[in-house]
């Protein structure tokens, strides 16, 4: 098997399907990072199964050369957590997007990411529906004007990270679509993961919601307007690296360098910290005040849940026998009528 | 209760006479804290084991604890035993047992004239009274004279069973059931041994509890003896039935006990997807406490992802079941579409309870049918059957995950809250005998495609992940026959809204011919299906006895129906089909035969007496 998944490239993860998606979609970039990704991971082709729901972005598994499941609106987590808890060597990702896994998947998100199955979880974010062709999503901008919201929505949008954290999730990190390399580091990070992992994917799309992260992905101002977590490393950030995020008390706070700040007064940052308050706070950064946090916000290590399932199920054939059927009918009180009608 | 020797007249201070028994209904009635369920479990126990045949039927109000001594909080327990082969809890009952004035008002119509009543008569205080809705207390106001009426002081006499003790008194009022329980052990002669094991193991650990209960037990019993309260005794011998080892079941541990068994008969891990819901949560309890026999539970966030996960699992190559009641069903039906599109094998169970919303939770209905048969978006066509007995829960749920492997379908399983609670001797069968419910998942890639059918089944392959080489996709989209490709193509819909048709209509080759009981033809032919079985089969017997031309066919399949099903109808003058809705398998008759049916609707949250069916014959053949 080794010698087979060693020549595996990322030919072998495309399918011979036609995508779909709009020219110009930012889904065509992410796709093409998983097909990379996954030949690297060392694991035979048809332990992969990719799950999704309903949307756009739910089309990816026809485009994986892969065990796929196109499933139901929202319901993605749900399957797989059924997949993964009876199929634990499979490495299961799932794609979603705004709308099927916060809005009407919002439920089986955060009970998946709580419960930490051990599932990859690609959230797709344009803030916007595309299949249904241009209504709002919970991670709309309040007031943004759509085909649903013509004098501007009216409801707080979602952070999903926050949403995330707040679950419990045990890896929690954002990409973007236009960042071809470090999207394939996350997911690589992510596939390591054990337990449940959940990546935010800012990703763009070209006809509902054009340019919708164009200030903070266009070249002339990333720099400035976004900041890399990068493990062990302070919060930096700007073109000329002359800003930081620091630790004012109980609120983080921009400084400039100079102001007379330098990296050393930075948060140094930290994802495998056990107190998801930090990471929480540094979900929270936005603009205008601050630059928008890029990269792992938290990577702790706990039992997944389908380990725990399994070791439970183990504990008690262990102690008890795995059982046969003949005891199993007969637990309680049993009376055996004889042939000739008597009772013992 | 048909006794074999006739009541002598009353006789002051002799000897107590005992007399044989065929047939009795016991009910036992109180406040939800009472314990009811308790102590007619325990006396249901107790007569299994002295091999009468038996059925209860326990009652209980959906609030844990409503107001206490109000009508809303009464909770009871009926149960019937006999010296023969029985299939309800009975009508009317012969023995009430009533703890407190609620429980007397609402059980009290239903016990038979001349029947027994004993009373907590240290419940019947004026207020008790009042909040009972009484307007004066029936036990002095000449109310109960049409029955034997025995007034004791239940409350006051467990206190002094305890005065020793040191118990508190909370604690030792709360035995106060087990004094009742005795004096009935005492009335119809029963050994008090199996409810003394039952009290060393379950209070093993507070010996001072096990001992209150016991003393108890006892002075109801010693109480009878020596008072003399009753001027007989009774016995119901042992029933003749089949020989072979038996257990006592209630439907809902027979249904888990089923796909434990179809499990190890599949050679499939299983797997149970579920969300608490009354009355079909039991099924979630037990499967947890057998995970040792390879079961994985899943207590989901919701209906839908325990649906949802349910299907997971059966794409990745489980025996995946998933179990709930009508509110829930209502909340899995995308996913169970979800499941005929990808064709994956699963069972669902709808432990049908009287709706609709949320409706009478605890109380049985089989106003699920439509929903079981036509619930889903578009074509959906699902095979459906129906247990008809507690015992029978378990030959159901074998027979649906043999048909759900074999045809590669979602079937559905209907129960209800009748047979949930309810229950009768089960004859244990040997597991050999069970049938052999192997399949292969594909493996070899040369010869797959995912939506390639098997020429007599038309089941595609079960091809789970980790198979090399076939890997593929599957999904909510329409199929292109064959190679599973996502396809609009109009001609090809229409094809596979056929196929999936077809494929369910195919299952008639798996099922048994319908058999009439009675004569194969004549004037009126009575059709049940699910619980309806033991009122309708009881009925029957009594009218042919009677001299009535009345046959009845049961229907284990709803969808399909048997073969010959059709053929059998046209052989009656009159079709009579009790259910417990506004009459859907009649509709689903009419619609399917086109042959007129009278439709006998029962929604009262309660199953049909055999009086009521027997009353109906006699309404449409004339009294003899």
């Amino acid at each position: 098997m080794s010698a087979e998944t060693a020549v595996l490239t990322k030919k072998d993860f495309q399918s011979s399907q036609e995508v779909k998606w709009c020219p110009g979609c930012g889904d065509y970039s992410i796709l093409s990072a998983v097909q990379s990704v996954f030949p690297e991971l060392g694991i035979p082709r048809e332990r992969f199964v990719v799950v999704s729901g309903i949307g756009c972005s739910s089309r990816f598994p026809y485009y994986m050369n892969t065990f796929g499941f196109h499933s139901i609106h929202g319901r993605a987590p749900a399957i797989a957590t059924g997949l993964k808890m009876t199929r634990p060597e499979l490495e299961v990702w799932v794609v979603t997007g705004d709308g099927d896994g916060l809005a009407i998947g919002g439920n089986h998100m955060i009970h998946t990411l709580r419960r930490n199955v051990g599932l990859k979880i690609m959230l797709f974010n344009n803030r916007i529906y595309g299949l249904t062709k241009g209504q709002a999503s919970p991670t709309s901008e309040l007031g943004k004007n759509t085909k649903s919201s013509p004098l501007g929505t009216v409801d707080y949008p979602f952070n999903a990270l926050s949403v995330a954290i707040g679950s419990g999730a045990t890896f929690v990190a954002r990409t973007i679509d236009v960042m071809q390399p470090h999207m394939r580091g996350v997911f690589r990070a992510a596939a390591e993961h054990q337990g449940s992992a959940f990546v935010e994917i800012y990703q763009n799309c070209i006809i509902f919601n054009d340019r919708a992260f164009a200030a903070i992905t266009d070249k002339e101002v990333r720099d400035e307007a976004t900041v890399l977590l990068e493990q062990g490393k302070p919060l930096v950030f700007g073109k000329e690296k002359d800003k930081g995020i620091r630790l004012n008390g109980f609120e983080l706070e921009v400084v400039r360098f100079a102001d007379g700040f330098g990296p050393d007064d930075c948060l140094v940052w930290d994802a495998t910290r056990q107190d998801p308050t930090l990471a929480f706070m540094v979900a929270q950064m936005a603009p205008p005040h601050f630059p928008t946090p890029i990269g792992v916000l938290r990577d702790v290590a706990r039992p997944s849940f389908e380990q725990i399932v399994a070791e439970q199920m183990q504990r008690e054939i262990d102690t008890k026998g795995a059982g046969n059927l003949e005891q199993l009918f007969r637990e309680g009180d049993v009376w055996t009528v004889n042939e000739d009608g008597s009772i013992s | 209760m048909t006794a074999s020797t006739t009541e002598p007249g009353a006789a002051a201070h002799r000897e107590v006479e005992l007399q044989k028994l065929d047939d009795v209904v016991i009910r036992f009635a109180g406040d939800s804290g009472d314990g009811m369920q308790l102590t007619g479990t325990q006396f249901t126990n107790t007569s299994a084991l002295v091999g009468n045949d038996l059925a209860t039927f326990p009652d209980f109000p959906a609030e844990i604890r409503a107001p206490a001594g109000t009508v809303a909080g009464v909770s009871a327990f009926q149960v019937r035993i006999a010296d023969y082969d029985i299939h309800t809890p009975g009508d009317a009952s012969d023995v009430l047992v009533a703890m407190n004035p609620a429980s007397l008002k609402v059980s009290l119509r239903d016990l038979k004239p001349n029947g027994v009543l004993i009373v907590n008569a240290d419940e019947f205080d004026e207020r008790n009274v009042k909040k009972a809705g009484y307007e004066t207390n029936p036990l002095e106001d000449g109310s109960l004279d049409q029955w034997r009426v025995f007034k004791v002081a239940i409350t006051k006499l467990t206190h002094e069973a305890l005065k020793d003790t040191g118990l508190d008194a909370k604690s030792q009022e709360r035995c106060k059931n087990f004094f009742a329980l005795g004096m009935i052990y005492w009335l119809f002669s029963r050994p008090l041994d199996a409810t003394v094991q039952w009290l060393q193991e379950k209070f093993a650990k507070k010996p001072e509890l096990a001992d209150a209960n016991l003393r108890v037990l006892k002075a109801g019993w010693n109480y009878c003896d020596i008072n003399e309260l009753f001027q007989v005794r009774y016995e119901v011998e042992p029933a003749k039935l089949p020989a072979g080892t038996y257990r006592n079941v209630v439907g809902n541990t027979a249904l888990a006990l089923g796909f434990v068994a179809a499990s190890r008969r599949a050679k499939l891990p299983l797997f149970q997807g579920a969300y608490p819901i009354t009355p079909a949560s039991e099924v979630l309890h037990e499967l947890s406490h057998l995970r040792r026999y390879g079961v994985t539970v899943y207590q989901a966030e919701d209906e839908i992802a325990a649906m949802a996960a349910t299907v997971g699992a059966a794409y990745g190559g489980s025996l995946a079941v998933t179990v709930t009641s009508g509110p829930g069903m209502a909340l899995k039906m995308e996913a169970i579409g979800l499941a005929i599109m990808t064709e994956l094998p699963m069972v669902i169970v709808d432990v049908q309870r009287g709706g609709p919303s949320t409706g009478l939770p605890t109380k049985t209905e089989q106003a699920d049918l439509f929903q079981a048969v036509f619930g889903r978006n578009s074509e959906g066509p699902v095979p459906v059957l129906a247990a008809s007995s507690p015992a029978d829960c378990f030959d159901c749920a074998v027979e649906a995950c043999r048909i759900a492997l074999k045809y590669m379908t979602p079937v559905i399983l209907l129960s209800d809250g009748y047979l949930a609670f309810g229950s009768e001797p089960w004859r244990l069968p040997r597991p050999e005998d069970l049938p052999d419910l192997r399949v292969a998942h594909h493996t070899d890639p040369a010869t797959f495609q995912p939506y390639r059918r098997d020429p007599v089944t038309l089941a595609r392959p079960w091809a789970v992940p980790g198979t090399p080489g076939l890997e593929h996709r599957i999904g909510g989209l329409e199929k292109a026959d064959g190679s599973g490709h996502v396809s609009y193509d109009a001609l090809n819909h229409e094809k596979m809204v056929r196929l999936r048709a077809e494929k369910v209509e195919r299952i008639v080759a798996d099922v048994p011919d319908a058999v009439v009981e009675g004569a194969p033809e004549g004037r009126l032919l009575i059709v049940s299906w699910g619980s309806t079985a033991g009122a309708t089969k009881g009925a029957l017997r009594v009218a042919r006895r009677e001299g009535y031309d009345v046959s009845r066919v049961h229907l284990r399949w709803l969808n399909p129906f048997p073969k010959n099903f059709g053929e059998i109808l046209s052989r009656f003058d009159t079709i009579l089909v009790p259910e417990m809705n506004l009459g859907q398998l009649a509709f689903l008759i009419r619609g399917r035969y086109l042959r007129e049916v009278v439709s006998f609707p029962k929604v009262q949250g309660k199953p049909y007496y055999r009086s009521e069916v027997l009353k109906k014959i006699r309404d449409i053949l004339g009294e003899k």
